[in-house]
């Protein structure tokens, strides 16, 4: 799935990096703290995120996210764009909250990063 | 690259969230420039930056060394207190004294140290209280 196709599914607005909406989404990861992001996820996941601060950036950057999504209608202040777009990570903005937000991009066939041998089991039984 | 590689050091101050992850942003430029394999950056910035946000939520503040050669990285964090009475349990999956302000901002989680020890290929963690703590980090390239 293209992050424009994420974007119509979420009826999101781009807040920046508009020119990288054909890049590919594999997986998704749905999180407010960063450090389960930092341990769970893999390259070329997606975040969403109810979090608006720097940090978030900085979290996608150092593990390799390729966009992030607002989700309940928040918006990041101006430092924030302007450090996504020095790193090259597309942010997007939804007023679903994280729960439906998720719901509907996994109803689509995207799915999470299957970080645990535990919820992997689960999934295949 | 020289064999004696190359050194970096950024003073990492306390509460500064603004700045915090720019160590380990400009560690990863250089370490995308010397081409070094992309799961190995990975790896070493996940864990840079959970170390600098550690010094910079948990400390009075500190630095970060990093020390890179031709076949590895060498990470170094030192803190000036208050230090940790338990590493054990500081090391604990889901242990964390952050206050709710730290967890508004998306830390506390508890996940840090754990992360780290995980990513490196080796990792040295020594604590005294009242004086500081140190961590010391290798990936092999
Ligand atoms: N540099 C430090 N100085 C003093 N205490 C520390 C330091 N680093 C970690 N600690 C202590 O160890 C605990 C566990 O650290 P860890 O990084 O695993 O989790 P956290 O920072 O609380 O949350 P997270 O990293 O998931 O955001 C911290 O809550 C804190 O009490
Ligand atoms: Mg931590």
């Amino acid at each position: 799935m293209k992050l424009a196709d994420i974007r119509d599914l979420l009826r999101a607005e781009v807040i920046s990096g508009g020119d990288r909406l054909d890049i590919e989404i594999r997986s998704c990861c749905g999180a407010d703290l960063m450090s389960d992001v930092l341990a769970f996820t893999k390259e070329q996941t997606m975040l969403l995120t109810g979090l608006t601060s720097p940090q978030v950036v900085r979290t996608a950057e150092m593990s390799d996210l390729v966009a992030i999504v607002f989700v309940r209608g928040k918006r990041p202040g101006q430092p924030v764009i302007e450090l996504a777009g020095e790193v090259g990570i597309p942010l997007l903005a939804t007023e679903y909250p994280l729960f439906e937000a998720c719901g509907i991009i996994y109803q689509h066939g995207i799915r999470g990063t299957a970080p645990r041998e535990g919820w992997q089991r689960a999934e295949n039984e | 690259m020289s064999e004696q590689g190359v050194n970096l050091e950024f003073t990492l101050a306390k509460y500064d969230f603004d700045g915090a992850g720019q160590a380990s942003s400009k560690l990863k430029r250089l370490l995308q420039q010397i081409g070094v394999r992309p799961e190995v950056i990975r790896r070493i910035a996940v864990s840079a930056y959970e170390a600098e946000m550690n010094v910079i939520i948990h400390s009075q503040g500190g630095k970060m060394l990093a020390v890179i050669t031709p076949g590895q990285t060498v990470l170094e964090f030192v803190d000036s207190g208050p230090g940790i009475a338990d590493i054990e349990k500081a090391m604990t999956e889901g242990y964390s004294t952050a206050p709710d302000h730290i967890r508004e901002k998306g830390f506390g989680a508890g996940m840090g140290l754990p992360n780290m020890k995980r990513c490196a290929d080796q990792f040295d963690i020594s604590s005294t209280v009242g004086t500081g703590t140190r961590i010391k980090m290798s990936f092999n390239h």
